[in-house]
This record gives structure tokens, C-alpha cells and sequence, in this order.
């Protein structure tokens, strides 16, 4: 849950205690052993579950024959390190295997859910960047004051709360007494399947198709999961931006504006904002990132059914090719956006060069 | 910058009132929508799906041989896509005649092929209800001879050796009985997998609905099938939906955005009871839950201590607060409403009692047990609850919570100390309760008899096991009665079960909407009888 | 500074000591910095705040016990359900008839437990692995800090999930999925402050005398990573008490009847409509704990380290 961030910070510092930018050749390679490290992971976790996959699959009457027919046929009685060739070799294929609890290819699966959390992300980052930005613009502008002290203390409050709870409260609040917003889920269920998929994004999907009725119903049940996991990234980035401001204030140019008489406004907001707008980026793309791991529990409690809904039932029901091809997608896009961070941090930041 | 903020706060502002004003809306006059648990759907291939939901969404897309009349339950099996039946003299032979002029689905025309081809392949396919079938002598290698259709309308089934009728009937009604359609499952047909792999995921079949989609943990939806043999039915759609919290079923039921809630805590079935316009329909169900002692684990295996676990649970306690309206005590294996019920209730809270027991077998204070339970809500509250009580009579217990799948790993394999647990019946025959309840031929770990409880328990009883199969044989249906009711009343004194309490079904239902049966304690779900 | 010395007069020479601008041996060094260090935390109420809140969630979670009004595990089905401010139950009661208030002074010990387990092993862990990273460089960097990238690429709750799903679930389980996925980032800062510290002329001097490498790490290299470990330590208390909740709240973590407080908002989910109280007291709870270790983080990382941009 720590949106504190210093993953990134702690790499950026290894990454720029090398010299020159990366070697392409060079990165690919990292990554590729990172990925393969992802995949070993997730394998020996598959493995040591105390879940039996057989059994996941043929519930609690099977009699032994049917087991141990059930067992041979999911390649089990391999050694462990068969299994673990097998599986790579699938998983470059594309294939991660049929997930036991849809009867569908787990890959399939993942194309149905992301779209969902990619969604709910999206929303809840640019709930972040609409606040969080004004908000740490003006903590920094006020430095030391009641507003600085009050961005502050919001941020650390988002910190502090646990999500699920904030989910809780929050449908019981605006939904269950007030009325405001819809309940849990994506639609209304009347709703399902009425705009036809293009991008599994409802909000794109619907405005496509000229359905302005569900928009209107897939806004009003996005906007309570949206803003409870925004709150992290709006606290994220808020902190970030008043410490880049912070920096941009004390330099020279600000105060020859000033001097040459340009309007305040024009001085923190389009001068000031504009150079820090770059490292910005880079810190959006991270709580991004970080967005992934707090959708787990949000997901849950909103019945939102996208990659964390998705992987935590696949745990709990022992649902191995499930679990390992969702986590190793979250890694993949994981990795990828820290990494994206990372280089635009170094193409744009010209002290990392 | 901050007119984006403005704008974008303006246009959430402006979702807030549509949605608000929006909400009043019910549902079509001719759609029923059900919010409940669809999350243990695996498969909807008839030889495999085994699952509540599963039996719910195949009970409205297919029909069976012989079925049972949703407006009148308790009169047993009837004629279904069979109309009539006769039995050998010898009881093995049951020779079935089908129903003319049915189609399925697919607008295949169904015969006795069709029937003939769902029963093999059920027992060639091996899948985990198949002994269902396989328990009367049917194996890959004598299917051809044993289950064969004669001609069109034609079915003949010989057994292994002579079974109580009704015992045989009643199995044809199960799940796995679902008449597929066999034109349409050999089209899908893979690596001769009788269209397996296409089933999983679709149906085929004669019922009065078919799918149109699945999604799954997520919903599914059945379109009405306008030529159902039976009736036209009144809804032309049915959504389910996946909604697992009885708060957001309830909250989704009083706003009027669903009809059904098959979900709703005792709680919050309090809280709509007074909503004009919603009511409560209760069914017994079959379902019951009981707590099991391991056999292997001294000194859980001294009749002592066994009893006294049965004086140490606050039985009454538990279906008055907690289980309020949705569990009822009853300690015996048989539902109720099954041949050879057992309406008997011997045990109550006595902590004096048990702690007398225990003290008698030397364990006045020194016992310590492991409870093994599923983890939702209402298992959780009913493990605490009995552990609250065992404390009190000088048991130390230790609660660990599985996901279903977990725990069964361990109880398989004779692992527990104590098991607590639920047990719905397969079929509805006694004989599905009695053989996992009171039947363990073979009590050696060797035998694996993993789907008999009294054997995961290691409860040796070649006696009862005896009596067990005796009563399967019985044709007197009276006297078969009488001999379940006996090997009961033998059960609840010296059996390591502690039987608790049998499922009621509450579900909160919109007004208007009339005619849903939810299936007792022997059937699953029907919508065709739905109006509103 | 001045106005500190006047009235902490009586103490004046140990202060004089502490405050030292020519420490005479290292370790006046060391407590100079640290004095200073706690100046400048005491002179910021929020972090003062926070303290005041850790101090009371460890009192608490010691005097339970003393504190609590009812047993936090007897149950009364009889006095279920009941609202705050009912006579003897301040809180109101659960699903079982159990006391909230004693359930979550009772489940303070639980998290404080979880805590102090995860706060020594993982910074410790991490801090073995990116020392000697830092410090031998060649393979062992590059094998190790792969390990770490490795760990870092996964969501830590995601990864934390996958590993109790794997050991069983249990609250020694779930600190040490917790420890499992944390270590990374420590790891990540030490090897970044070894760098920097091993080619300093001071180690170099060491190394000259004929130090080993081994004591060199433990003896000179690891004692200087520490402080900027602990500021990150601190300010992940709350990630750690949150991430505990969120597996209790799964099921994952301690499990019934033990009162964690993840695990009882999630029985309180089932009541949130009409007794919301279930599901708010602990949930309260863990947000006003964790906002102590957030604000006296916070406080730690503006008083301890310099570079934070204040």
C-alpha cells in the first residue's frame, strides 16, 4: 500500500549512479531476467499452495479413480522442472493454460478483466492529477502556512486509511443512505451488454456507440471506486509536486519574472508549473503503476471486476493458471510502467544525463 | 488548470443527479433478475457440473427422464421427457418410453437416442458425479449392454443387482440426468470428447430456457425457450447476476433494480420484512451442517468425549440469533422431507453435562482440538459460537478458517481433528445422505473411499455399513422408511457427528412476482413457473 | 537553540555535550545528530502528535488487560449487535455479542506485534543484501539486485497475497509474506548509500589499516546506511500495519477469533447497513494508527534527513 514511492527513487538512484544512459541491448536483457524471475516466482508459489489443484477441479466427492485420472491429465506427476519448461515455453506462446474456475483460456480471461481495472486506474489518476496537482501547487506557493499544512495533513490522511474501509464507508455513505452514486459493479445490470465491445472500457465503449444512458450509469459507478483509490495517487502526487515547486520557486528566474512584473498567476502557473511538468509525468506514471496493487482491495469491496477481483478468486480457489497468468501480467505491467517512468525520466530530466 | 478541475467536478456533479433520479426504475414486466451467489459455477456440462448454481442453471435449460412437478414437490418424481416405466420381474431391468413430439433447443427432435447417449457418456466420461450412475454397476465396458435405447422411444437400463426403485428413478432426476442433446454435442465433438469442451461452456438441451450468456463470476442469462414442451413461459429473460454481499442484494432489491434476493443475512431479511414491498419466501432446503470428530485422533474416538461435544453446542442459541430464520436444529443425516426422516432432537446446550463426560474420560481440562471451516460469514460465526461453548466446558479450541478447496485437501486425506461443515444431498433418494453418513466398508487409508464421510472420519461400522445396504435394497418403501429412521437413531447415539442444523432458504422477492420455487430440499431452482 | 539551553538549564552540561559542535569521539558524534535531531522533531506538533498516538497504541496494547472492560473473546448472543454507548459497552458489540472496545484493545497488541516483527527482519534483511551488494560490486551486485528487481516487480500486495495463499493462512504467515515483500526497497537504499560511502576516503583508510571486507560492512558501511533506513522504516509502518489489515480483511491474516482489527471489519461488512458501527470502530482504528506513524514519519524524515526537500 506504500505510495511513498521510494521504489522508484530507490532505483532511479541505482540507475543513475551508472554513467550515460542505458544500453538498449543491455536492458532488454535485464528485463528478460526479470520476467523470468517473475515467472519462477509465481511457478513456486503455484506449487507449494497447500490448495490441491486436482481436487480444485474435481470437487470434494470425486472418488479416487476420477482424481487420479484428473491428475495425469493436468500433467502434474511431472518433475517440477518439466512443469517449469512447460510452462514457459507455453507462456512465450501466449498460452497460460484454461482457467479452472471460467472452463475459458486464462489469457481470454485477462483480455475480459483488464480493460475493467485499466478503467477504474484511468479515472482514479486523473481524479490524482485534477487535485493533487492544483493542491501541491498551492501548498507550495503557501509554504509554511495554514494551506500547506492542510494539503499535508490531507495527503497523509490518505496514507493512513485503510482502502477497503474507505470503500465501505463510502457505498454505505453515498449509496446506501444518500443515493447519490450506484451501488457495486460496472453497470447497472440491465445495462450489461448493451454497447457493443471495442475496448472493454465502458466509459470509451458506451460514447462510441452514442449511448449517453450508460455513460451517465457507468460515470456514476466509477466515481466512488475512482475517487477512493485516487485519494492515494491524489496524495502521491500532490506531495511530489509541492517539492518540485518548491525547487522551481527558489531559482533565479522566478524572481527576475517577478521583478520583470509578471502577473503571479502567469509566474506559478505557466512558468513554474510548465518546467516541473516533465518530472510530473514520470511521478504520474508511477502511482499509476502503484494504482495496480491498491485496485486489489478495492476491487473486492466494489465488486469490480477487473484484474485484482480476478486473481484474488483465482487464489482462493486454487485456480493456479489463473493466478499465475493474472500476476504475471500485473508484473509485466508493472515493470513496464516503472520502466517507462525511468526513461522518460531520463530523456526529459537533464540532470540525469 | 483549474478549469479542468471545475469542468471535470461539474460533469460528476452531473452524473450524480442523472443517476439519482434514475434509480426508481423496476425491472421489465416480462424479465426476471436475480442477484445471488454464481461464483461456484465450474461447468455446465451435465456429466460434471456438480455445484449449486450450476444445478440451478441446468435445472431451466434441460430436462431430465423423470422429474419433479415444480408446484407440487413433495409428491416425488413423476414422468418427465419418459412418460411411463416398468421394472423386470427380477428388479434390474427398467425399460422407459419417451415423450413424442419434444425438441430441443437446437429444433433437434428428442429420442431415445438422445437419453442413451447422456447416460454413457456421463459414465464414460468419468467426471466427479458419475458415480451417481456408475454406483448401479455401469462401467465403460458394459455401457453398450447396460443403458441402450431400443428404438425411438425406447430406453432400456439394467442394473447390477436389485435396487429399491425409487432409488434408481430418483438418481435418473439428479443433475447428471440432464437429457443432452446428442446431435448438437457431437457437432462440438473434440478428440471424442462427446462435445465436453463445448458443453462446459454452453448448453443444449430441452428446458424451458436457453443461455445466452455466461459470464462468469459475473452473471448469466437465459432466454426463453417459446416451444418448451411444458409451458410458455412468462419471463422471456432471466438475469442472474453475481452479487455475494447481502447488504448490496438487499440495497439492490429495495430500490426495485432486481426481483430476487437469494442471499440476504438474517439481518437484513429483518430489515425488508418491514418493506411493503417486498416479502420473504422460505423453502426448506436440503442442506445440512454438521461437525465431524476424527476417528484417528485419540481421545476424539472416546464415545465419552464424543458425547459430550454433542451436550456442548448452544444449538437453540445459534438458530435464535445468529442463524435467526435460516438454519433449523436437526440431528439427524436425513433432511427432512426425505423418506425416513428423523424428527428427534436429543441434544441441547449442557455445558455441566459434557463437562461431566469429559471428566470422565480423564479430559477434564486438558483437551485441545483444531477446527477445521469454510470461511464465509455464516460458517465463521457458527465455529466461533461452538467454540465459545466448548471453552465453557473446558476444551481448548483452535478455529482455522479454509477457502473450501483448502480445507477439503486435509479432511480427504483423514488429516483434521474436527471438520465442521455443510453436506447437501446428491440426488434425492435417503440413500445419498445414508452412504456418506453411514456407510464405510473398507476403513483402511488404502481403500480411499474419500467421498464417504464416515470414512474421511475413519468411523469404523462394518454393522451399519451392512444395515446401509440393506435399506437401498428394500423395495417396501415403508419398510425402507423404517429401516433409515433405525439406522438414524443408532447414528445420533454413537455416531462422531455432531449433526446440527438443516438450510431454510429465505429470499426476499418484489412484490408482484409470484410462482418462484427455489427446489426444497430435493430439487434446484424454477423460473418457468414465474410471473409478474 | 538558545531558548532550549535556558530551560533545560539543570541538564546543561549533559546538553552542552549533546550539542557539541567538535564532537571528540565518534559516538558524540553519533548522539549530537541524533539530539539534533529529536530538537527538530520536537518543534513539530504533528510529528509530536504522531508520537503521542504511537506512545498510546503501545500503552494501550500493554495495559489491555487493565484496560479493557470485557473479555475481548466472550460472547453473548443475547447482546449482539448493540450500538455504541450502550451501558458497559461503550463501542457496542458484534456479531457474537462481543465488546468492540476490549476487542480493539486487544487487537492493538496484535498489530503492534505484526509491526515490531516486520520492522526487525525486513530493513535487517535488506539491509545485509544492499550493503554487501553495494560494497563487493561485480557478480554479487548484479545477482543480488536482480533478486531485488525481481521482488520489486510485482505489487507488494499482490506478491504478499500469492505467498499466503502458499504458506496457509495465520497471522505468522502473514508477517512473513509481509517481511517477504518489503525487504526490496531497504535493500534498494542501502546499496544506494554503500555506494556513495565506499570509495570515501575514511573507508579507504580502514581498508589500508587491513580490515576485512566483512568488518568493514558490518563495522563501518552498515552503521551509516542506518538513519536513512529508519526514516524509511517509519514511514512504512503504516504501509505494514495496512498491508496486515488488508490480508486480515482478505482472511488471510490472524484468524477468528483473535480481534485483528482487517479481520473484523470484514465480519462487520456483512452489518455495514444498519450497524455500521461494526465495520467503522476498527476500521477508525487502524486509520488513526497509522496516521501516527505517518505524521511521526514524516516528522522523522524533515528532522533526520537533510535532502528530503523541506
Amino acid at each position: 500500500m506504500s505510495l511513498t514511492g521510494s521504489t522508484s527513487g530507490g532505483r532511479r538512484a541505482w540507475l543513475s549512479s551508472r554513467s550515460g544512459v542505458l544500453k538498449g541491448g543491455r536492458l532488454l536483457i535485464s528485463l528478460a531476467v526479470t520476467l523470468l524471475g517473475l515467472l519462477l516466482i509465481t511457478f513456486l508459489i503455484g506449487r507449494v499452495m497447500p490448495i490441491d489443484p486436482v481436487l480444485a477441479v474435481v470437487g470434494e466427492r470425486a472418488t479416487k479413480e476420477v482424481y487420479d485420472a484428473t491428475r495425469a491429465s493436468m500433467g502434474l506427476d511431472d518433475p517440477l522442472i518439466v512443469q517449469f519448461l512447460n510452462y514457459i515455453g507455453e507462456v512465450l506462446t501466449g498460452n497460460f493454460g484454461n482457467s479452472l474456475l471460467t472452463s475459458r483460456p486464462v489469457i481470454d480471461d485477462i483480455a475480459r478483466v483488464f480493460p475493467a481495472t485499466l478503467e477504474l486506474a484511468s479515472v482514479a489518476t486523473l481524479f490524482g492529477v485534477f487535485i493533487g496537482i492544483p493542491a501541491g501547487v498551492i501548498a507550495a506557493v503557501n509554504a509554511g502556512r495554514w494551506p500547506d499544512h492542510l494539503v499535508r495533513l490531507l495527503g497523509l490522511f490518505g496514507y493512513s486509511m485503510p482502502v477497503f474501509w474507505l470503500g465501505l464507508m463510502g457505498l454505505m455513505i453515498f449509496y446506501g443512505k444518500l443515493d447519490w452514486v450506484a451501488g457495486p459493479g460496472r453497470l447497472d445490470i440491465f445495462f450489461d451488454d448493451v454497447v457493443p465491445q471495442v475496448t472493454g472500457v465502458i466509459l470509451i465503449d458506451s460514447l462510441l456507440a452514442g449511448n449517453t444512458e450508460v455513460f451517465a450509469n457507468a460515470l456514476s459507478h466509477i466515481i466512488l471506486p475512482a475517487s477512493v483509490l485516487g485519494y492515494y495517487s491524489l496524495a502521491y502526487i500532490s506531495r511530489m509536486t509541492r517539492s518540485f515547486m518548491l525547487e522551481q520557486l527558489a531559482q533565479e528566474y522566478v524572481t527576475t519574472a517577478r521583478v520583470k512584473g509578471l502577473s503571479e498567476w502567469m509566474v506559478i502557473w505557466r512558468h513554474a508549473l510548465g518546467n516541473v511538468m516533465v518530472p510530473l509525468i514520470t511521478v504520474i506514471a508511477l502511482s499509476y503503476a502503484n494504482l495496480l496493487e491498491g485496485s486489489v482491495l478495492t476491487e473486492i469491496v466494489f465488486a469490480w471486476p477487473g484484474i485484482g477481483f480476478y486473481i484474488t478468486n483465482a487464489l482462493l480457489s486454487a485456480d493456479m493458471n489463473a493466478v499465475l497468468g493474472g500476476t504475471v501480467m500485473v508484473g509485466i505491467v508493472f515493470v513496464g510502467l516503472n520502466l517507462l517512468s525511468d526513461l522518460l525520466y531520463r530523456v526529459f530530466d537533464p540532470r540525469a544525463r | 488548470m483549474t478549469k479542468f478541475t471545475s469542468a471535470f467536478a461539474a460533469g460528476m456533479l452531473a452524473a450524480v443527479a442523472m443517476t439519482s433520479t434514475a434509480a426508481l426504475a423496476a425491472t421489465p414486466k416480462d424479465t426476471l433478475v436475480i442477484a445471488t451467489s454464481i461464483d461456484d459455477i465450474v461447468s455446465l456440462d451435465p456429466a460434471e457440473a456438480f455445484e449449486f448454481s450450476g444445478g440451478d442453471l441446468l435445472q431451466n435449460t434441460y430436462d431430465h427422464l423423470v422429474e419433479f412437478d415444480p408446484k407440487n414437490l413433495s409428491a416425488g418424481y413423476q414422468p418427465g421427457l419418459a412418460t411411463s416405466w416398468t421394472v423386470s420381474e427380477d428388479g434390474k431391468t427398467f425399460t422407459l418410453k419417451m415423450r413424442e413430439g419434444v425438441k430441443f433447443q437446437s429444433g433437434n427432435p428428442f429420442t431415445a437416442a438422445d437419453a442413451e447417449f447422456t447416460l454413457r457418456r456421463a459414465v464414460l466420461l468419468q467426471k466427479t458425479p458419475s458415480f451417481i450412475l456408475t454406483q448401479f454397476g455401469f462401467n465403460k465396458d458394459n455401457v453398450n449392454e447396460t443403458i441402450k435405447a431400443t428404438d425411438a422411444s425406447t430406453l432400456v437400463i439394467v442394473t447390477d443387482k436389485k435396487y429399491a426403485q425409487s432409488f434408481v428413478l430418483n438418481c435418473l432426476s439428479a443433475t447428471i440426468g440432464s437429457i443432452v442433446d446428442k446431435k448438437t454435442a457431437l457437432e462440438h465433438e473434440k478428440d471424442g470428447d462427446f462435445g465436453y469442451e463445448w458443453l462446459k461452456t454452453n448448453t443444449a438441451g430441452t428446458g424451458a430456457y436457453s443461455l445466452k450468456a455466461w459470464k462468469p463470476n459475473e452473471s448469466y442469462v437465459l432466454e426463453a425457450n417459446e416451444s418448451y414442451w411444458r409451458a410458455k413461459p412468462a419471463m422471456k429473460r432471466v438475469f442472474v447476476r453475481h452479487i455475494s454481499e447481502s447488504a448490496s442484494q438487499r440495497l439492490l432489491l429495495e430500490k426495485g433494480d432486481i426481483d430476487v434476493a437469494r442471499n440476504l443475512s438474517p439481518e437484513d431479511i429483518a430489515a425488508v420484512s418491514s418493506n411493503a414491498d417486498i416479502k420473504v419466501a422460505e423453502d426448506l432446503r436440503g442442506r445440512i451442517m454438521y461437525m465431524a470428530l476424527n476417528q484417528k485422533k485419540a481421545p476424539l474416538n472416546d464415545p465419552k468425549v464424543i458425547e459430550a461435544f454433542k451436550w456442548a453446542v448452544d444449538y437453540k442459541g445459534m438458530t435464535d440469533t445468529i442463524l435467526k430464520g435460516q438454519y433449523t436444529v436437526h440431528q439427524a443425516f436425513l433432511p427432512l422431507t426425505y423418506l425416513g426422516e428423523l424428527k428427534d432432537k436429543p441434544y441441547k446446550l449442557d455445558i455441566a453435562k459434557a463437562k461431566a463426560l469429559l471428566a470422565e474420560a480423564g479430559h477434564a481440562s486438558d483437551l485441545a482440538v483444531k477446527i477445521n471451516h469454510r470461511n464465509d460469514p455464516q460458517t465463521m460465526a457458527i465455529a466461533q459460537a461452538i467454540q465459545g461453548t466448548l471453552t465453557q466446558a473446558g476444551v481448548k479450541v483452535e478455529l482455522t478458517a479454509m477457502t473450501g478447496k483448502q480445507s477439503l485437501g486435509e479432511y480427504r486425506a483423514r488429516e483434521h481433528d474436527i471438520y465442521l461443515g455443510a453436506w447437501g444431498p446428491d440426488y434425492p433418494d435417503p440413500h445419498t445422505n445414508a452412504d456418506t453418513f453411514a456407510h464405510n466398508p473398507n476403513n483402511t487409508d488404502e481403500a480411499k473411499l474419500t467421498g464417504k464421510l464416515a470414512w474421511r472420519n475413519a468411523w469404523d461400522i462394518p454393522q451399519m455399513s451392512k444395515a446401509t445396504e440393506a435399506a437401498v435394497e428394500e423395495a417396501e418403501t415403508a419398510k425402507r422408511a423404517e429401516m433409515y429412521r433405525a439406522i438414524q437413531a443408532e447414528h445420533q447415539k454413537t455416531s462422531p457427528f455432531v449433526m446440527l442444523f438443516q438450510k431454510i432458504e429465505q429470499t426476499g422477492v418484489r412484490k408482484g412476482v409470484e410462482g418462484l420455487v427455489t427446489g426444497s430440499a430435493i430439487s434446484s431452482v424454477y423460473y418457468w413457473t414465474v410471473t409478474k | 537553540m538558545t531558548d532550549h539551553a535556558i530551560s533545560h538549564g539543570r541538564r546543561s552540561a549533559l546538553f552542552a555535550w549533546l550539542t557539541s559542535e567538535t564532537p571528540s569521539s565518534r559516538m558524540q558524534a553519533r548522539c549530537v545528530q541524533w539530539f539534533l535531531g529529536w530538537l527538530g522533531l520536537a518543534r513539530n506538533p504533528l510529528a509530536m502528535l504522531g508520537l503521542a498516538i504511537v506512545v498510546t497504541l503501545i500503552l494501550a496494547a500493554i495495559f489491555a488487560p487493565l484496560l479493557a472492560p470485557h473479555d475481548p473473546l466472550a460472547q453473548d448472543l443475547g447482546r449482539r449487535l448493540l450500538p455504541p454507548g450502550t451501558d458497559g459497552n461503550l463501542l457496542g458489540t458484534d456479531e457474537l455479542g462481543r465488546d468492540i472496545l476490549s476487542r480493539l484493545l486487544y487487537g492493538a497488541r496484535i498489530t503492534l506485534y505484526v509491526v515490531a516483527l516486520v520492522v526487525f527482519t525486513a530493513p535487517v534483511a535488506g539491509l545485509i543484501v544492499g550493503t554487501v551488494a553495494g560494497y563487493a560490486g561485480g557478480w554479487v551486485d548484479v545477482v543480488l539486485m536482480r533478486m531485488t528487481d525481481v521482488f520489486l516487480a510485482f505489487p507488494r500486495l499482490v506478491l504478499a497475497l500469492a505467498f499466503v495463499a502458499a504458506l496457509g493462512p495465520g497471522i505468522g504467515n502473514a508477517v512473513l509474506a509481509i517481511a517477504l515483500t518489503s525487504w526490496p526497497p531497504y535493500a534498494r537504499i542501502a546499496r544506494a548509500e554503500t555506494l556513495t560511502i565506499r570509495n570515501s576516503d575514511f573507508i579507504a583508510a580502514i581498508r589500508l589499516q587491513g580490515a576485512s571486507p566483512l568488518r568493514i560492512v558490518i563495522g563501518h558501511v552498515m552503521p551509516l546506511c542506518v538513519s536513512s533506513v529508519i526514516v524509511r522504516v517509519t514511514l512504512d509502518m503504516a504501509g505494514i500495519i495496512l498491508t496486515a489489515a488488508g490480508l486480515g480483511f482478505l482472511g488471510l491474516g490472524a484468524q477468528p477469533p483473535l480481534p485483528e482489527w482487517g479481520a473484523m471489519i470484514s465480519t462487520g461488512r456483512l452489518f455495514i447497513l444498519d450497524q455500521w458501527w461494526v465495520a467503522a470502530m476498527p476500521g477508525l482504528a487502524i486509520f488513526i494508527v497509522s496516521l501516527g506513524f505517518n505524521l511521526l514519519g514524516d516528522g522523522l524524515r524533515d528532522a533526520l534527513d537533510p535532502r528530503s526537500g523541506r
